[in-house]
């Protein structure tokens, strides 16, 4: 049997984990992207694995810089493009992790959505600095264990929630913000069609799992995917010039947070410690808020509603 | 033409060829692998759609007959369906086609040589 790479813009022999979300979303994504685009990259797991010199597994133009600039690199392709009278035959389409867009790129995203430059922004959202080994970033979540957020006796790990960079994107009046998952794999090249028809600044965000950060079973990483939309703690939406619509709620309703948590070693000291059950339902209130603000037709179930009243009680002991 | 990996002279710009990671073989990294057993494929594409590597393959050439019977339809329908391989160059062995495949017809068994 004959295997044929050809009209792939991502060759396979990169050297991503095995079971690796943000590979499996980076092939459909960027296969959906079509023909004649100019991709820029943020520094990340996606550019470490995917350009080991000296062979490349890019088979389209790729421009890698810096941490921080692959917006930048993006605009400036954008004005030559326009220099050249070459927009609307050639689009550009920048990518960076989550390290890379939220935290180090955030300015050159926010100046290139502010100047309203053309270009789809992709953000493989895997939740930490896993090139470098599991640093804590600004998507990683409330209480998840990383080597800089390090659970043990005086801590539960990271103690912040994530940063709510969708609605950031969203606050500079873009026409098109997309949060897409590595789980829904069946989805993700129509949220990219759907962004490349627009004209303007994009930003798509692609929940990837990770099982080298997350420890989780590299098998189930389609599972783990699904689990974080399904206990809403990744609520999975578009805003459409400003008209929010969310994916529609799954069929057997919201499921518990422990369920999400559970198969996960970033939050197995949850579950270890003692005080680890009210950490996970502060986690639950998380998940009943996101119920709250993106499905108001879906009932909220009862163990989220006693999860926020419990949440309610604490603070106002502690207050 | 086939990349060629080289060390010895630096290209302008560092720039690699595009596509060039075809020269290397991350299949020697699995320790299990898949088999499909071509019985129970109902050609979702879900195998195809879920491997990171983007390394399983419809074989147009190879069909296998799919016979089923629903509740609602009495009698047998037969479904010629083509088979689905992985490149074994490139399948690092995660798993992810056998826990994805709804119908359970793919395994994964040690590799030994």
């Amino acid at each position: 049997m004959e295997f044929n790479y050809n009209d792939r813009v991502l060759k396979p022999g990169y050297t991503s984990c095995m079971g690796c979300g943000e590979a499996l979303a980076m092939r459909l994504v960027l296969q959906a992207c079509g023909k004649n685009v100019i991709f820029t990259n943020a520094t990340g797991c996606s550019e470490i694995f995917t350009s080991r010199y000296p062979t490349s597994s890019w088979n389209a133009p790729w421009l890698h810089s810096l941490f921080e600039n692959s917006a930048a690199i993006a605009s400036g392709v954008y004005y030559a493009l326009k220099h050249k009278g070459l927009l609307g035959k050639v689009s550009v389409v920048a990518t960076g992790g989550d390290g890379g867009t939220a935290d180090i790129g955030l300015q050159c995203l926010s100046g290139a959505a502010e100047r309203g430059d053309d270009f789809l922004y992709v953000c493989w959202d895997n939740e930490a600095y896993m090139n470098t080994g599991v640093q804590r970033s600004g998507l990683t979540p409330f209480n998840a264990d990383t080597t800089t957020s390090p659970a043990g006796k005086v801590s539960f790990g990271n103690d912040r929630c994530k940063k709510d960079m969708p609605q950031i994107m969203a606050a500079h009046g873009i026409p098109y913000v997309g949060i897409g998952s590595c789980g829904y794999y069946r989805e993700l090249g129509g949220l990219v069609k759907r962004a490349m028809a627009i004209r303007g600044p994009k930003y798509l965000q692609v929940h990837s799992v990770c099982p080298l950060g997350w420890k989780s079973d590299p098998a189930k990483t389609i599972d783990m995917a699904k689990l974080a939309f399904e206990t809403c703690l990744y609520p999975l939406y578009e805003i459409i010039n400003g008209v929010t619509k969310a994916r529609r709620a799954p069929k057997d309703g919201w499921k518990p947070a422990e369920e999400y948590l559970k198969p996960q070693g970033r939050f197995r000291h949850l579950f270890r410690a003692a005080e680890g059950a009210s950490q996970i339902i502060r986690i639950q209130a998380v998940a009943a808020a996101n119920m709250r603000k993106f499905w108001p037709e879906v009932a909220v179930p009862q163990f989220a509603l006693d999860a926020e009243a419990k949440v309610a009680e604490m603070d106002k002991v502690t207050a | 033409m086939s990349p060629k990996l080289s060390m010895d002279k630096l290209s302008v710009g560092c720039v690699a060829m595009p596509g060039g990671s075809l020269v290397y073989k991350t299949g020697a990294w699995r320790s299990m692998r898949p088999v499909f057993k071509h019985a129970a494929c109902i050609g979702c594409r879900a195998c195809e759609l879920v491997c990171p590597e983007g390394c399983v393959f419809e074989n147009p050439q190879e069909k296998h007959v799919l016979v089923s019977s629903k509740e609602k339809s009495p009698g047998e329908k037969k479904r010629e369906i083509a088979n689905r391989d992985f490149d074994p160059d490139y399948c690092k062995g995660c798993g992810m086609c056998a826990n994805e495949c709804p119908v359970k017809d793919i395994d994964m068994v040690p590799e030994v040589k």
